[in-house]
């Protein structure tokens, strides 16, 4: 085993350890927690497309609604005829649906990554913000899925150790991609895409693997999401969850991981924190969106200059 | 016959709304080769500003409701010079994607800023001028749809005088084909982008007093699909290409008409980007757009 595998041995044992002890925290602060590791999740997933690959895709959030309908719908419509194929065990029912969820996003990444190939910078943001809102109001027109009014009654199963465990394999997977030889291909793609072809890498396949591989991770987030509220709607996967995530990547730094880890933990306990302020809560957050892009456009916890420019 | 005749004729004057908000995006694009996010948002200040201007001026009168489009639209290019000041002159020349961000900030706050100050609740807009009904062989024109041909066909050969035959306009132009040459032979470009903004923003201003005219329920997040759909609409024709944002919208509202009358109401939003996302993969400069070389 690698020192990197060691490590996400370790994170998994900790968060194994922490979670045990889970019923005895603070309901609100456990809410609040598994937050994080959901966005935690997103947000690595994202930096994978946005930060590595310098793929800017504003559609994450449609991935993750793909992700939890069909992980929701696995549990709540399959899950009587299911369960006892799995030996009656629901957290079995439950990492199946994930993952069915999580390669159903996958495959709505394919199928958005193969046609915006073609395009390029905000261009391509267009064309993913489109598909998301596409995706969300397909969703709306189901009406087999609740249509507008949404899914209810779908099972509590996350718990702090499955959305923990969830973000470790994530970051363990990012991490491990674009630090492998193979993987220095994303960063070229993102460096200078015209250079990186010249130089005998398959640009094409390195963005769609981005694509899919980040789909994937914001499906499994989206089955963990559904399983987390016990609610889910249309309207909760749109343009707004996009911005969000991008705004963790972009916080933290395009291609950082740790630092996107660290943006996505301070936006979501910021969001929390600035409920006490009503109303004022989304223009705070707008104008702190504003300040940073003059002020820190390459992220909070970006020390070092930018790696690169455009 | 009469049914195609009478939906060609919705749909143009739903098209000619998103022609006059496109030109905003295409006109900043052109100038800034961003997409100003924040734009939507703007045409709804120009509803809001339409909704206040209107408790001013007699109802029902056409000077009152050409009154209330000419204050509206200084109101929305005042607030476009200053977000222009404001939010993307400290972002000149950093890259495309960090001004996106920022006008997508901007596009959040002006949206919270209007659900505090105006309430989250739709309001109903007040009839501007006389409303009637005009009927013609079996097709039903409203003064509503009247009124929008009018104004934005106005509007737009303004805009085309405004483009090709004033120094201001050779400016733009100028500055759009190279911003570092422009400068060099005495163009004034912060002035410029300055003045391309306050034009684009009273085109929106426009768009959305017509908008609220025909559709008359306004909220502080009314901006975000038709902004979203005009955007589609400049992309469309080519962004960057004054007369393609026209020709775009006029398209996007037929098609998107088109769709309604069909049948497929609820698939309404979801037509634009299906639009957008064709034209992109087969027409990626648009309709009436020139392809580019790219250098390396």
């Amino acid at each position: 085993m690698t020192r990197s595998q060691y490590a996400l041995l370790a994170a998994l044992v900790l968060i194994g350890v922490v979670s045990a002890f889970s019923g005895s925290y603070n309901p609100y602060f456990l809410d609040i927690a598994v937050s994080c590791g959901i966005n935690i999740t997103l947000a690595v997933s994202l930096n994978l497309i946005n930060g590595y690959t310098g793929q800017f895709s504003l559609g994450h959030a449609g991935f993750m609604g793909v992700g939890a309908y069909s992980a929701a719908v696995l549990t709540t419509s399959f899950g009587a005829a299911l369960l006892p194929l799995l030996g009656g065990q629901p957290l079995l029912l439950f990492a199946v649906a994930l993952i069915v969820g999580g390669l159903m996003a996958a495959l709505a990444g394919l199928i958005v990554g193969v046609p915006s190939l073609r395009l390029k910078g905000d261009y391509l943001a267009i064309v993913t913000l489109g598909f998301g809102e596409i995706i969300r109001v397909v969703l709306q027109n189901i009406d087999a899925v609740g249509g507008p009014r949404g899914l209810i009654g779908i099972p509590g199963y996350t718990t702090l150790f499955w959305a923990y465990g969830l973000a470790a394999i994530a970051v363990y997977v990012v991490w491990a991609m674009v630090n492998s030889s193979y993987g220095r291909g994303f960063l070229a793609v993102a460096d200078d895409e015209i250079a990186a072809e010249a130089t005998g890498i398959n640009t094409t396949r390195y963005k769609i693997t981005a694509f899919l591989v980040g789909a994937f991770f914001a499906g499994l987030a989206g089955g963990m999401y559904a399983h987390f509220k016990q609610y889910i709607a249309p309207q909760g996967f749109g343009f707004d969850r996009s911005i969000e995530i991008v705004v963790m990547v972009i916080l933290g730094g395009m291609g950082n991981t740790g630092g996107v880890i660290l943006a996505a933990v301070l936006l979501t306990v910021l969001g929390e924190w600035l409920r006490q302020f009503g109303d004022l809560r989304m223009i705070l957050y707008s104008l702190l969106i504003i300040v940073l892009m003059i002020l820190r456009p390459q992220g909070l916890f970006t020390w070092s200059l930018p790696r690169r420019a455009g | 016959m009469t049914e195609l005749l009478q939906q060609l004729i919705n749909g143009l004057a739903l098209g000619a709304i998103y022609a006059l908000i496109a030109l905003g995006y295409t006109m900043v694009y052109g100038v800034l080769r961003f997409i100003n996010f924040a734009h939507s948002d703007v045409f709804m200040v120009g509803a809001f500003s339409g909704y206040f201007l209107a408790r001013l001026v007699p109802e029902g009168s056409v000077m009152g409701a050409i009154l209330v489009l000419l204050g509206a639209m200084a109101i929305c290019a005042a607030l476009g010079m200053l977000i222009e000041k404001l939010a993307y002159r400290p972002l000149r020349g950093r890259s495309t994607l960090t001004a996106l961000i920022t006008a997508i900030g901007v596009s959040l706050l002006l949206q919270n800023l209007g659900q505090r100050i105006f309430g989250a609740n739709p309001r109903s807009f007040p009839a501007l001028f006389p409303q009637h009904q005009f009927h013609m062989g079996g097709l039903v024109i409203s003064s509503g749809q009247i009124m929008v041909f009018v104004v934005a066909l106005l509007l737009l050969f303004a805009l085309r005088h405004i483009v090709l035959k004033t120094r201001i306009g050779t400016a733009m132009r100028a500055l759009s084909f190279n911003p570092t040459a422009a400068s060099l032979v005495g163009v004034n470009n912060d002035l410029v982008i300055s003045f391309t903004f306050a034009l684009g923003s009273a085109l929106a201003a426009a768009g959305g007093i017509l908008y609220a005219t025909n559709y008359p329920s306004i909220d502080p997040l009314m901006g975000t699909l038709p902004g979203l759909k005009a955007f589609v609409a400049a992309v469309l024709g080519g962004i960057g290409n004054i007369a393609g944002a026209a020709v775009g919208g006029l398209v996007l509202g037929l098609v998107e008409t088109g769709v309604v009358a069909l049948g497929g109401s609820t698939y309404r939003d979801a037509v634009a980007f299906a639009v957008l996302i064709l034209i992109l993969l087969l027409r990626p400069n648009g309709l009436l757009g020139r392809s580019q070389a790219e250098k390396v």
